[in-house]
Formats: structure tokens, C-alpha cells, sequence
């Protein structure tokens, strides 16, 4: 393959879109109310619209007669290169959201970036993508606040997510070689440089939310290499048990 | 009031529904009319919702993100549908908790066909469109019902059911025209959902209890029986383009009726599902009332926030 770093690339960002939709997806009928329910799907729809384009994309530049579908189930758990955070399971809705949130902030800068990137295609997927995304920021920045401040209980579970996923935040700005490769050819984005913006976001929302920021300095990763946490084996299970049951067929 | 002036505005009321008049939510109506509609508004918003678990079941299955993103798309609208239908039926006096709790409890009913479980892929095809046909049939006679919020709902429920029912059919031609493999599990999903979906369009003439004065309302406009037989009448010519066979050897065209005949229908089946003992009746209402208590607190944190926000704003203006 002679794009091997664009592809991995694309991948990099994709699978973060894949492995939170399919997220997302598993609560579908079981949210608190029917209108978080209906925003948690309509999220996850975007971002498994998001996907299919990243892959497609990413299909048409292999060169080795690829479908989206290819890319998206049938590869080994090492093969996916989504962070860590967003395979984080469901715990409760303080966590759904706070994953979300921690997310999004970095979602969406990284897709301001890319409107600038040399590739066109990556430009056009960002531009319909920040409008999207934008949305999801709103949503689960909304929610992070009105469960901090809400009751005694919803502050306690909201911050047991906060501090539960802070850890995986740090991952969301370290960069793969084919990262590097495509920040160099001015495709990719430097994710490393707005670390610090994301981290003086993340606060303000944590404080006007009266959650405590988490002075924890222990950080994990592994996602972006491919080594996950014990939740993804499961979660590929299900995302690609039809795929594995009935190979090469069409549905 | 007296009874007299009741007697005169219920012939008013009649008067305008046999005009084809809507009757809106401001409007003097019966009692009677008030309550029923609330007990099938909400039986249809329940269903809805409670629809949304079976073929949830398989968002995080789906076969391709095409497929993934259909399903999540077609679910969602099943909760829209669920939403607008609870907005109808508060017009009429009662308040979505209220009818949670008629849910919850059991007292209010849902579609029974949700009762049965979603055990392959194929099932996402079959209740597109067999249980979403069946639905169509029900519903698009509701579009001109004479209470306005609810037949103003149906008319995009029922442009959304028909595209989800086109949607069904083809996830059937693709298995159809597919592997062997894939071809039976069409069928199997056939045989599983046929007769409950024929149960679907409810109990024959002779048991049905709402149906005289349903139709005087306009509630409904032909009656259990009828509908039964469009839907079979339409659906068997599909299944023959699947090169699929409908489980019932019985089956047969008439000449003299110009439609099919068809077997017998087992109605212990049915009205053990409608009672409650069907194969999912406890795990659908164990998800709903998981769902419903575990986001109390979530629930609570919105309205909480809510107030405080307003109390902050009542002391700014102060």
C-alpha cells in the first residue's frame, strides 16, 4: 500500500467514531428519559456516519479491493486504534455523559483542524462532521453541568465518572507514527498542541458543573498502539459477530 | 350541567364528528370519548416504545454499518413516534409520568407481537415488514380520525412506517437473493413472525369489544377482521416474489372472494401473550421499569438544575 500512513491515519480517527457509536448504540431504548434516549441515538448515528466515510476512504486508498464493512468488523482487537476512552463501558448515565464530554472537546478541535488539512477528502468529511459535532459537545457538556449541580447524588456519580475516566484523557493527545508521518505532509493534525486549550475547556465546564478536577498526575494508553482494556474483546463480539458467524456474504 | 344540556352538546359533538369536523383538545367531548381515546393514544405510544427493545437488541449486531445505521436511524424514529404520540395523548388531560405508570404497572397494553424475541438478524427484516405492514394497515385509516392531535401525528407516523417497511422487505430480498444460508434464516424468520403478526390486527369481530363504537368515532374504519384480510391479501404476492412460503397450509386463493383464504388463527397463543405470559412480556417490562428507576436521578439532577438556574435568575432580577 503506498498510502499506508494516510491509511492508518484515517483509521486512527475513525475508530474513535466506530467504537463510541457502537457504544452508544448498546443504550438505545434504555436512557433515562425517551429524549436523552432519542439524542444518544441520534449521536451515535452521526458518528457511524462519520465512520462509514472515514472508511471509505480509507477502502478506496488500500488498493487491496477493501470494503467499508472490511474495516469495520473484520479486523483483529490489535488492529483497532481507537483511545481508550471511548470503549469504556456504559456504567450509568454519569458516565455515558462524561465520556461523551471528554470526548467531544477534543472531537471537535481536532475537526476545526482538519478543515485545514491538504487532503480533500479529510476536509470535506471535517466540514460536515463540526456541524455534528458540535452538537454532541453541546449535548454532554449540558448534561456534565446539570448532573454536577443537580442533587447530592447526581454530583457524587457524575464526579465518580469524571475521576474514573480522567485518566484516559492524556491518550487523546499522543501521537502514532502515522500521526507524525501526516502532520509532516500537512494531512494530519498535531493533536499534541491543543492539549493545553482542552485542558483550561475541560476545567471550566468541571467548575461551573462544581465537580472537582482530578489532580491525579497517573495517566493510561494503549488504544492508539492497539492494546486495548479488557472491555473491547467484548465489544468487538458483538459488533462483529455477524461478520465472524457468516463470512463473505452480503446483507 | 344538566343532563339535558349534556344530551344536547353530546348531539352537537356527534353532529360534527359525522361532518368529518376535527374534534381538538379545547373542545367539549364525551367522557367516554376522552378516556378511550387515551387508552389507544397511549397503547400506541407504548408500543412504540416498548418496540424500540426487540429490534434494539440488534444495533450492536448489524451485519454491515449500513445496515447499523438504518437500524439506529429506524429506532429512533420509533422513539419520535413514541414522544409525539405521549404529546397527543397529554392533550387530552393526563400526564406522561401517569401514563408511564399505567405502563408500568401493567394497566395499559402494548402491542403483544413486541412479546416475542429478535433471535436473527433475519427477525429485523421480518418485523420490517410483516409487524410494520400489519401496522400500516392499522394506522393509515387514524390519519383522518376525528380527534385532530392524534390523527395529525399519524400522518407522519405512517409516511415513516412505510419506509421502514420498504426497509424491512429489503433487508428479506437481500437474504433472499443471498446464500443458502442466509435464505433460511429468512424463512425461519417467516415462519416465527407470521401468525403473530396476523394475531397483530387484534381479536375477530366476535370478541372485539371496542370495535361498534370505535368505528362511530372514526377510531377505526373497518373492522379487525377486514383488515386482517388486506394485510394477508397484500402480503402473500410478496412473499412469492421472496420465493419465500407463508406457514400455512391452509392458504389458498378464492376465486369468489377475489382474496385468500387462510387457517386458523391460535387465539389461546394470543390471548396468553395479551395477559401477559408471553416469551418476552417479563423481560420487555423489566427493561422498561429498569430504565424508567435508574434514571431517577438523573431525572431529578435535570429538574434540580432546572430550578436552581431559575431561582439564580429570579435573585439576579431582584
Amino acid at each position: 500500500m503506498q498510502n499506508k500512513n494516510l491509511f492508518h491515519y484515517i483509521l486512527g480517527i475513525a475508530d474513535n467514531s466506530l467504537i463510541l457509536g457502537q457504544r452508544l448504540g448498546e443504550l438505545c431504548g434504555h436512557g433515562p428519559s425517551l429524549e436523552t434516549d432519542i439524542a444518544c441515538t441520534n449521536i451515535s448515528l452521526d458518528l457511524i456516519g462519520q465512520t462509514r466515510s472515514y472508511y471509505q476512504y480509507a477502502a478506496k486508498i488500500s488498493e487491496e479491493d477493501k470494503t467499508e464493512d472490511d474495516i469495520a468488523f473484520l479486523r483483529l482487537e490489535r488492529e483497532y486504534k481507537n483511545v481508550l476512552l471511548v470503549e469504556q463501558p456504559n456504567k450509568h448515565f454519569g458516565y455515558v455523559m462524561g465520556r461523551q464530554f471528554l470526548f467531544d472537546v477534543y472531537h471537535l478541535m481536532l475537526m476545526q483542524e482538519l478543515q485545514n488539512s491538504k487532503d480533500e477528502t479529510l476536509v470535506a468529511i471535517a466540514k460536515k462532521g463540526i456541524k455534528e459535532v458540535s452538537y454532541h459537545k453541546r449535548f454532554s457538556t449540558d448534561w456534565v453541568k446539570r448532573l454536577g449541580d443537580g442533587t447530592e447524588e447526581s454530583n457524587q456519580k457524575m464526579q465518580e465518572a469524571i475521576d474514573g475516566l480522567w485518566r484516559y484523557t492524556d491518550e487523546l493527545f499522543q501521537l502514532t507514527d502515522a500521526d507524525k508521518a501526516m502532520v509532516e505532509l500537512g494531512v494530519g493534525v498535531d493533536v499534541s498542541k491543543f492539549k493545553e486549550a482542552y485542558y483550561t475547556e475541560v476545567t471550566e465546564v468541571l467548575k461551573e458543573a462544581n465537580l472537582t478536577i482530578p489532580e491525579s498526575k497517573y495517566f493510561t494508553s494503549g488504544g492508539k498502539k492497539g492494546v486495548h482494556s479488557e472491555h473491547m474483546g467484548y465489544l468487538l463480539s458483538d459488533l462483529q459477530y455477524m461478520q465472524r458467524t457468516y463470512p463473505n456474504m452480503k446483507w | 350541567m344538566s343532563d339535558e344540556q349534556v344530551k344536547s352538546l353530546e348531539e352537537i359533538f356527534e353532529a360534527r364528528i359525522a361532518r368529518d369536523e376535527k374534534i381538538e383538545p379545547k373542545d367539549w367531548m364525551p367522557e367516554k370519548y376522552r378516556k378511550t381515546h387515551i387508552r389507544q393514544i397511549s397503547q400506541h405510544a407504548h408500543s412504540e416504545i416498548v418496540g424500540m427493545l426487540p429490534e434494539g437488541n440488534w444495533i450492536s449486531r448489524a451485519p454491515s454499518l449500513r445496515r447499523k445505521a438504518a437500524l439506529l436511524a429506524k429506532v429512533q424514529d420509533e422513539a419520535g413516534h413514541g414522544l409525539y404520540l405521549y404529546s397527543a395523548c397529554e392533550t387530552l388531560g393526563i400526564s406522561r409520568d401517569e401514563l408511564y405508570e399505567q405502563l408500568h404497572t401493567g394497566k395499559a397494553k402494548y402491542s403483544s407481537i413486541f412479546n416475542y424475541p429478535t433471535v436473527t438478524w433475519a427477525d429485523m427484516g421480518a418485523i420490517g415488514w410483516l409487524v410494520d405492514g400489519a401496522a400500516i394497515i392499522n394506522q393509515v385509516p387514524l390519519c383522518n380520525t376525528s380527534y385532530g392531535p392524534y390523527a395529525r401525528a399519524m400522518v407522519r407516523v405512517c409516511k415513516e412506517e412505510s419506509f421502514h417497511q420498504r426497509q424491512g422487505f429489503e433487508i428479506m430480498l437481500k437474504l433472499c437473493n443471498g446464500s443458502p444460508e442466509q435464505k433460511e434464516m429468512a424463512q425461519d424468520a417467516l415462519n416465527r413472525w407470521w401468525w403473530p403478526s396476523l394475531m397483530m390486527l387484534g381479536p375477530t369481530d366476535a370478541e372485539s369489544v371496542h370495535t361498534e363504537q370505535s368505528m362511530k368515532w372514526k377510531l377505526k374504519r373497518k373492522t379487525n377482521d377486514e383488515l386482517r384480510q388486506q394485510f394477508i391479501d397484500q402480503t402473500v404476492p410478496q412473499a412469492d416474489l421472496l420465493g419465500l412460503t407463508i406457514p400455512d397450509p391452509n392458504l389458498k386463493w378464492n376465486d369468489e372472494t377475489g382474496s385468500y383464504d387462510f387457517g386458523e388463527i391460535d387465539w389461546d397463543e394470543f390471548w396468553q401473550v395479551v395477559k401477559g405470559h408471553g416469551p418476552c412480556n417479563k423481560e420487555r417490562m423489566d427493561a422498561r421499569v429498569g430504565a424508567w428507576e435508574k434514571g431517577a436521578w438523573v431525572r431529578d439532577a435535570a429538574m434540580a438544575h432546572a430550578k436552581k438556574k431559575e431561582n439564580k435568575k429570579l435573585k439576579e432580577a431582584v
